[in-house]
C-alpha cells in the first residue's frame, strides 16, 4: 500500500544515505539503512535507493550488510543492470577468512534470483561445497537447488549430482539433508533423489543427529523407498519405532506416514502402528498451540476410520473447553459421534447438549446435527434432546433440530410418530430456507399423521407470493399434492389455489413447470398420481450403513501427514454416505419423472468427489461423461427383468460373442457388446445393500452379486434407457451389464463365469457363511494387489443398437462406482 | 517447504514478509488479510486455500503469524515451525507484542534468514542461532520506577530483592551479554487443569496437564540439576507410599535431559541453551490429587415480576494464606436478556452482561483461600419461557492461582555445576495455570418446584485464560543467590 508521501520519504533517504559525513558514521549509516528496510517492509516503494543501497553493501559491519542484503534480494529482478554491481562485492566476501560472512554471501548471492548473474554464482560455489565450515556446506548446497530451479532448462551438471550424493556423507547432519532437498529439486524430472538400499540405511543411521526438522524431511524422502525383503522391512520397522512415539508431533506423524507406506502390504502392522501413535496423538490434542491442537483433531478423525475403537475410553479428551475456537469444538463435535458406544452415551449427550445453545451458531447446529447422528443407533434419547430444544423456540436452533429430524425420519423411520409430534407449530420460528425446506418435507410424507397440517400449509401457501426460495416454493407443491394425497378434503382447496398462483403467476421456470407438471398428472388419475408421489419414505437400506465397517488404511494414507485432513470439509464421508444432506432428499421423492434432472446432479456430485480424492478417470470414460452431458438420457426399470430371463439373454447374447472373438466393440444388426475398464478398485469392498441403493437411486437394477470381499467380484445388473432427445422415435433399449474384479491383470473371460450371476443369488445365503474366512484370506492379497491400480471390467450388452444410449449409461455407471469408491 | 512468511497484525498491517523461493507474488499477503476478515466467527481456520497457494497460520501475541505452502506439506511441522519461530522472537526480543516485532524487525528477518533457506527449515535452535545473529534487540519496555524498588537503602539487601520483578523474565536473552553478566535462570512449573464437576457434586472428570519451563539468560550455561520430589511417581498401577507422594500418569522430557539420577533420585539434568524450552510435561488425568480450588453453589429461579434470579455463592478452598487472582466467572444467560442489575459482597468486584456472548461476566481480582463471596444477579429477559432456563449455563470459571501447583509438584533444589565463576541467579516460580477447569455444579437439593420441572443444570468451567505469558506479581521466589 502507497504511503503518502512516500516520494519525499524516498527523496529524503536518499539525500542522508548519499551524505558523506553520514557514511563514515558507522552507527548513523546504519540506522539509515534501518529506515529504508522499514519504510519496505511497511509497503513503501524504495526501489529508488537501488544505487544507494549497493554502495552501503561494501562495509565491514555485519549488521549493515545483513540489512542492505535484505533489500538487494527484494529489488533485484528490478534492476538486473545495476545489480551486477553487488557481484563483485559479494565474491570477494566469498573469500573472507569469516565462516559467517562467506555463507551470508553465499546465500545472498544465490538469493538475487538473477539468471544474468549465474555465470559468476557457479564458481564460489563450487568452492563453498567443499569449505571447511559447515555453515558455508548447508548454503552451498542449497545454493545449487537455487540455480538450477532459475535456469530450469539448462542441463543437468553431472559432476555437480555427484559431489552432492558424495556430500550425503558430510559429518554435519544438516548438510546431508540439504543435499537431499537440492537432490530432489535438481532430480525432479528424474524423480527425485535415488533412495537406494545404502543410502536408506546410511540416513536412517543418522537421523538421531538430525533435529526434528531434518528428520522430517528423511523420513519423508524415505517414503520412496521399497526393502527388498520382509527381514530389512522388520529391521527398518524396529528402528523408526522410536521416532513413532516421540513427543514432537511433526517426527510422530512424519513416522507413522513412512511406517503406512512400508506397512501397505501389512495391514496388521499398520493397525498395530496406528494403535501406537495413539499416546502421542492425545499429548498433541492437548498442546498449548490451538494450531497444533487442531491439527491433531483432524489427523485423529483419519485414523478413526480406520480403528473405531482407537479413541473410545478417551472420549472425555475431547470434550470442549469454554473459551475453545469454534473450528476446535467442530472437530470435537464430529470426533466425539465417532466415539459413542453403549457405555459412554449418556454422558455424550449431556455433553452435546451443553453444546447446542453454544453463541456461536454453525457450533451449536454442528452439535444438534451431531445429536441426530448419535440418533441413528440410540434414537430415543436423541429425539427427548432435540424435541427439548424445540422448547428453546429460537430461530437457528428449531431450524437446525427440525432438518436433523428429517435426516434421522429418512435413516429411521419408525421415529416418524415422535417427530411428528415434535415438529408440530414449530413453523413460526423457523426463517431460513433450509429449515423450511425440511419442515415441509416432513409434512409432505407424513401429513396423514400429523393433524394441524392443512393449517400449516395454508399458512405457508397464503405467504408462497412472498417466499423468496425456489426450493421452498417446489418442496411446498410436493408437499401439498402429497396431503392432498391423504387427506382430499381439507386440501383441495389450497391445493387448487396454490397451483393457480404457480402456473399463473410465477416466474420461475423450475415452479410453474414442476406445478404445470402436477396439474397434468392430477389429470391422470388419483391412483397415477399417486404411484409418482407415494415413494418411499426412508432408505432402508441405508440403515446397514450406520455400523461403517473399517476402513483399510490405504484408502486416506496418501493424505495422512498432508495438508488435505485440515481443510474444513474434507472428512465429509458420513454425511455423503447417508441420505443426511438435504440434495439427496430432493432427488429421492421424484422417481421417475425428471430423472435427468438428477442425473445431471449426480454428475456434478461426483465428478466432484473424483477430482477432490485424485482418482483417475480413464480417458474413454471421461469422454463419455461429456458425450452423456449433452445427450439427456433416461433410465429406467420398467420392463423388468426376472433373473432368469437375465440369464437367458446374456447367455444368448455370449454365444454370438464367443462366435465372433473377444473384440473390443462389436456391432450386430440389433446389438452391442462392448467391453471397458473403470478404474476404481475399492469398489468391491462395498456391501452389497449400498451398491444397491445406490443403483436404484439412479435406476440401474443390480440382480446379482457376490459378497464384498471376494475375488474375484462380480456384480450383475440391468436397465432401460429411454432417449428424451428423440421422443417422436422414443426408442428404448435395453442394456445388461457385469461388473468384474478379478484382482489382477484384466484376463480373458472364462468361460464358466456367466453360470455364476444365478448360481450367486441363489447360494448366497452359503457364501455369506463363507464370506468371513475369505475375507481373512483375501485381505492379504487385497492390498498387495490394491498397490497396482487395477480396473474393474465393465461388459455390457445392448438390445437394441444405440450407441449414445450405451455412452451415456456407462457415464452414469462409472460415476455411480466412483462416488461409492470415494466414499467407502 | 515453506514459500514465504509474513507477520501481520490484527489490523492487517505488514510487519514483516519474506519471500523465500519468489514462487508467488507479495500480494498474497493482502489476500490472505481479505479471507481473514471475510469470515465470521472468532477464529478463522487455520488451513485456507488461495488457487495453489495455502496459508497457514497461527495466532500468538494478537498476531497472524503465516506462512504459505503447498498441499503436500505436512502441517504438523508448519505449525510448530511457527510455534518456534514465535518462541524464537520471543526470546530474542523479550515479549511477543505488535509493537516488539516492530521495533525489532531487523532482528527478526536476519532471524528469518538464518533459520530458513530457499523454504527449507535450516535450524531453530538457540544455541547454534546464537553465533550468527549479530542484531542487538530494542527493548520496548518503558522505564518503570518499580524497578527501583528493588534497591535497598544504601544498597543494602531487601526483603524485595529476594522476589524477582513478574517482568523479569520477559527480557530478551541476548541483551544479557550487555548487563554486566547478569546471568539468571528462571524454572517455571506451570499446570492447567481440567474438571469437571457433575451436577451432584461428583467429580466427572479431571485432567491436569503440567510443565516445566526453563529460560535461560546464561550465556554459556554448564550443567543444571532439577531436584523434583522425592515421592514423585509416574504411572497408574505404581504401589504409592505413604505421605503426599505426587503422582502422574504421563510424563515426557526434553530430548536435552539426560535422567540417569531420575529413577533413584528424581533429579533432571540438562545443559539449558539460550532461550526458553519446556524440560519436563507430565499430564494426569481421571484423579485430582486435591479438591478443586473453588465450589460454586447456585440458585436461579423467576420472581414475580417475570425477572430471572440468579442468586450465585462461590467458596474458595484454597488454603488461607494463598489466594486466587483474576477470577473471573461467566454465567451464560437466555438469548435477549436485558438490563443486568447486581448485588456483589465486597466493592472490588464487577459484574457486566456481554450482549454478544450472551453472559454475564463476575470479576473478582483476588479471591483469598477460605472465604467465601456471593452475588445476585437479576436479568430482565423480554419473551421468558420456561424453556428459556436451559441456555442459562454452563458457568466457567476462570483464575489464576500462585504458587501451588495441583499435583504437589515441587522443585527440591535448582543447582548448576559446576559452580559458575559469575553471580548467577535462580528463580523459580509455581503456579497452577488452572486453563480449562469445567467444574459442573448442579442445584443440588431444591425445594424449588420451579427448577425441578424446568430440569435445568449448570456447569461451571474453573479455567484460566490462555494467555501467552503468566504472571505472579508475588509468586516468584528466589531460593539461592
Amino acid at each position: 500500500m502507497p504511503y503518502i508521501g512516500s516520494e519525499d520519504t524516498v527523496r529524503d533517504l536518499r539525500r542522508v544515505l548519499s551524505n558523506p559525513n553520514v557514511q563514515s558514521d558507522q552507527l548513523r549509516y546504519r540506522n539509515t539503512i534501518l529506515k529504508v528496510i522499514r519504510a519496505m517492509s511497511q509497503g513503501v516503494d524504495v526501489s529508488g535507493l537501488f544505487s544507494e543501497m549497493v554502495k552501503a553493501c561494501a562495509t565491514v559491519d555485519i549488521v549493515q550488510k545483513k540489512l542492505v542484503y535484505v533489500f538487494l534480494c527484494s529489488y533485484a529482478t528490478l534492476n538486473p543492470e545495476l545489480s551486477l554491481l553487488v557481484i563483485n562485492t559479494l565474491r570477494k566476501d566469498c573469500q573472507d577468512p569469516n565462516p559467517m560472512v562467506r555463507s551470508l554471501a553465499l546465500r545472498n548471492m544465490t538469493n538475487l534470483r538473477l539468471p544474468s548473474l549465474v555465470e559468476y554464482v557457479e564458481q564460489p560455489l563450487t568452492a563453498g561445497l567443499r569449505d571447511r565450515a559447515a555453515c558455508v556446506r548447508r548454503v552451498a548446497v542449497l545454493g545449487w537447488a537455487k540455480l538450477h530451479n532459475l535456469q530450469t532448462n539448462s542441463e543437468i551438471d553431472a559432476a555437480v549430482v555427484n559431489e552432492l550424493y558424495s556430500l550425503l556423507r558430510d559429518p554435519d547432519p544438516v548438510v546431508m539433508v540439504n543435499c537431499l532437498r537440492a537432490l530432489e529439486e535438481i532430480l525432479r524430472e528424474e524423480g527425485g533423489v535415488a533412495i537406494n538400499k545404502p543410502i536408506t540405511h546410511h540416513l536412517l543411521n543418522r537421523l538421531k543427529e538430525c533435529d526434528i526438522w531434518g528428520q522430517c524431511e528423511v523420513l519423508r524422502i524415505l517414503q520412496r523407498y521399497r526393502p527388498q525383503s520382509e527381514d530389512e522391512l522388520f529391521n527398518i520397522l524396529s528402528l523408526l519405532d522410536v521416532s513413532l512415539i516421540s513427543p514432537h508431533p511433526p517426527v510422530m506423524a512424519a513416522t507413522l506416514s513412512l511406517f503406512l507406506s512400508l506397512c501397505s502390504g501389512l495391514p496388521a502392522v499398520g493397525l498395530a502402528a496406528l494403535e501406537r501413535v495413539r499416546g502421542p496423538l492425545l499429548a498433541a490434542c492437548g498442546n498449548t498451540s490451538r494450531e497444533m491442537q487442531f491439527t491433531a483433531l483432524c489427523h485423529i478423525q483419519l485414523l478413526l476410520r480406520s480403528l473405531p475403537g482407537l479413541m473410545g475410553e478417551h472420549y472425555k479428551r475431547f470434550f470442549c473447553g469454554y473459551a475453545e475456537p469454534a473450528y476446535i469444538k467442530q472437530r470435537k463435535i464430529e470426533v466425539l459421534v465417532e466415539l459413542v458406544n453403549d457405555d459412554n452415551v449418556a454422558i455424550l449427550l449431556d455433553e452435546l447438549r451443553g453444546y447446542c445453545t453454544d453463541v456461536n451458531i454453525s457450533t451449536a447446529h454442528a452439535a444438534i446435527s451431531a445429536i441426530g447422528r448419535i440418533g441413528r443407533s440410540y434414537s430415543d434419547k436423541c429425539l427427548e434432546i432435540l424435541t427439548e430444544l424445540l422448547g428453546l423456540k429460537q430461530e437457528h436452533i428449531t431450524s437446525a433440530v427440525v432438518q436433523t429430524m428429517r435426516d434421522l425420519v429418512w435413516v429411521c423411520p419408525q421415529c416418524s410418530r415422535t417427530v411428528c409430534s415434535a415438529v408440530e407449530g414449530c413453523e413460526a420460528e423457523i426463517q431460513d430456507s433450509q429449515g423450511r425446506h425440511a419442515l415441509l418435507w416432513l409434512l409432505g410424507v407424513y401429513g396423514e399423521q400429523v393433524s394441524s397440517v392443512p393449517y400449516t400449509l395454508e399458512v405457508f401457501i397464503d405467504g408462497v407470493r412472498s417466499e423468496a426460495s425456489v426450493g421452498v416454493k417446489m418442496e411446498l407443491l410436493t408437499a401439498t399434492v402429497r396431503l392432498f394425497l391423504c387427506r382430499p378434503a381439507e386440501t383441495q382447496d389450497m391445493l387448487g389455489r396454490l397451483l393457480h398462483y404457480c402456473i399463473e403467476e410465477e416466474t420461475n421456470m423450475c415452479v410453474s413447470d414442476q406445478a404445470l407438471l402436477y396439474y397434468r398428472l392430477l389429470h391422470c388419475g388419483i391412483e397415477e398420481t399417486r404411484k409418482v408421489l407415494q415413494c418411499r419414505r426412508s432408505d432402508p437400506s441405508l440403515g446397514v450403513l450406520i455400523g461403517r465397517p473399517a476402513e483399510p488404511i490405504n484408502q486416506w494414507s496418501y493424505i495422512f501427514n498432508t495438508l488435505e485432513p485440515l481443510r474444513p470439509g474434507a472428512i465429509e464421508t458420513e454425511s455423503a454416505t447417508i441420505g443426511g444432506s438435504p440434495e439427496h432428499m430432493t432427488f429421492d421423492p421424484k422417481p421417475n419423472n425428471d430423472l435427468s434432472d438428477t442425473l445431471s446432479y449426480s454428475f456434478g456430485k461426483t465428478v466432484r468427489s473424483v477430482t477432490d480424492t485424485a482418482l483417475q478417470c480413464t480417458d474413454s470414460s471421461s469422454d463419455a461423461l461429456t458425450a452423456s452431458v449433452s445427450a439427456p438420457l433416461s433410465l429406467s426399470l420398467s420392463p423388468a427383468l426376472s433373473p432368469e430371463e437375465f440369464e437367458d439373454l446374456w447367455l444368448q447374447q455370449q454365444a454370438l460373442h464367443v462366435e465372433q472373438g473377444p473384440e473390443k466393440i462389436k456391432a450386430e444388426e440389433n446389438y452391442v457388446y462392448m467391453e471397458e475398464h473403470v478404474q476404481c478398485p475399492t469398489i468391491f469392498r462395498c456391501s452389497p445393500q449400498s451398491l444397491q441403493a445406490a443403483m436404484q437411486l439412479v435406476n440401474i437394477q443390480t440382480l446379482a452379486f457376490t459378497p464384498p470381499h471376494t475375488l474375484p467380484w462380480r456384480v450383475y445388473l440391468y436397465t432401460n434407457t429411454q432417449n428424451k432427445h428423440s421422443a417422436d422415435t422414443c426408442h428404448g433399449t435395453l442394456i445388461l451389464g457385469e461388473l468384474l474384479y478379478t484382482g489382477e491383470e484384466i484376463q480373458k473371460k472364462s468361460k464358466d463365469e456367466e453360470n455364476v450371476g444365478v448360481e450367486a443369488r441363489q447360494d448366497k445365503r452359503e457364501e455369506e457363511r463363507e464370506e468371513d474366512t475369505a475375507e481373512g484370506r483375501s485381505e492379504k492379497e487385497r492390498v498387495k494387489k490394491n498397490t497396482a491400480e487395477k480396473g474393474i471390467k465393465v461388459t455390457l450388452k445392448q438390445q437394441p443398437r444405440d450407441e449414445k444410449a450405451l455412452k451415456g449409461f456407462l457415464s452414469v455407471l462409472t460415476t455411480v462406482l466412483h462416488a461409492l469408491s470415494s466414499e467407502k | 517447504m515453506i514459500s514465504q512468511v509474513f507477520i501481520l497484525s490484527s489490523q492487517g498491517d505488514h510487519l514483516i514478509y519474506k519471500d523465500f523461493r519468489g514462487e508467488a507474488g507479495s500480494d498474497v499477503v493482502n489476500l490472505f488479510y481479505e479471507k481473514v476478515t471475510a469470515l465470521t466467527g472468532d477464529q478463522p481456520p487455520v488451513v485456507m486455500r488461495h488457487k495453489d497457494v495455502h496459508f497457514v497460520h497461527v495466532r500468538q501475541g494478537g498476531l497472524y503469524w503465516v506462512a504459505t505452502t503447498t498441499a503436500d506439506t505436512s502441517p504438523f511441522t508448519i505449525i510448530e515451525f511457527l510455534n518456534r519461530l514465535t518462541a524464537l522472537v520471543k526470546d530474542y526480543c523479550g515479549s511477543l507484542s505488535e509493537r516488539s516485532v516492530q521495533m525489532n524487525f531487523a532482528l527478526i528477518y536476519e532471524l528469518l534468514d538464518e533459520v530458513v533457506d530457499y523454504g527449507y527449515i535450516q535450524t531453530t535452535s538457540s544455541d547454534i542461532l546464537k553465533n550468527f545473529i549479530q542484531t542487538e534487540a530494542v527493548s520496548s519496555k518503558p522505564f518503570s520506577l518499580f524497578d527501583l524498588s528493588n534497591v535497598g537503602l544504601f544498597g543494602a539487601e531487601t526483603q524485595q530483592s529476594k522476589v524477582a520483578p513478574s517482568s523479569a523474565a520477559t527480557r530478551p536473552i541476548q541483551s544479557s551479554r550487555d548487563q554486566g553478566g547478569k546471568s539468571e535462570i528462571f524454572v517455571d512449573v506451570i499446570e492447567r487443569m481440567l474438571v469437571v464437576i457433575g451436577s451432584n457434586g461428583v467429580l466427572m472428570k479431571a485432567d491436569i496437564e503440567g510443565e516445566i519451563k526453563v529460560k535461560c539468560y546464561m550465556p554459556t550455561c554448564s550443567e543444571m540439576r532439577i531436584g523434583l520430589n522425592e515421592e514423585f511417581s509416574i504411572g497408574k498401577s505404581q504401589l504409592r507410599g505413604y505421605g503426599a507422594a505426587v503422582r502422574v500418569d504421563e510424563c515426557s522430557f526434553h530430548q536435552a535431559v539426560r535422567l540417569d539420577e531420575f529413577d533413584s533420585l528424581r533429579i533432571l539434568r540438562l545443559c539449558p541453551s539460550q532461550g526458553e524450552q519446556t524440560v519436563m510435561q507430565y499430564q494426569l488425568s481421571d484423579d485430582l490429587p486435591s479438591a478443586p480450588p473453588f465450589r460454586l453453589f447456585p440458585t436461579i429461579e423467576r420472581d414475580n415480576g417475570g425477572r430471572l434470579l440468579m442468586y450465585m455463592k462461590l467458596r474458595c478452598d484454597l488454603p488461607p494464606k494463598s489466594a486466587g487472582i483474576n477470577v473471573s466467572a461467566t454465567i451464560p444467560v437466555p438469548k435477549g436478556s436485558v438490563s443486568l442489575s447486581q448485588e456483589l459482597s465486597s466493592p472490588d468486584q464487577s459484574a457486566e452482561l456481554q450482549p454478544q456472548s450472551r453472559a454475564v461476566v463476575w470479576k473478582i481480582p483476588r479471591f483469598p483461600g477460605g472465604t467465601q463471596l456471593s452475588a445476585l444477579f437479576k436479568l430482565e429477559v423480554p419473551g421468558f419461557s420456561s424453556a428459556s432456563m436451559l441456555e442459562v449455563g454452563p458457568v466457567s470459571l476462570s483464575f489464576e492461582l500462585p504458587k501451588i501447583t495441583a499435583t504437589g509438584l515441587q522443585i527440591r533444589f535448582l543447582r548448576l555445576s559446576p559452580f559458575q565463576p559469575g553471580p548467577a541467579q535462580r528463580w523459580v516460580r509455581f503456579g497452577m495455570r488452572t486453563f480449562d477447569s469445567d467444574h459442573e455444579v448442579g442445584p443440588g437439593p431444591s425445594e424449588d418446584p420451579v427448577q425441578d420441572c424446568f430440569h435445568w443444570w449448570i456447569h461451571c468451567l474453573l479455567y484460566l485464560s490462555q494467555q501467552d505469558d503468566v504472571c505472579w506479581t508475588e509468586s516468584v521466589c528466589c531460593l539461592t543467590s
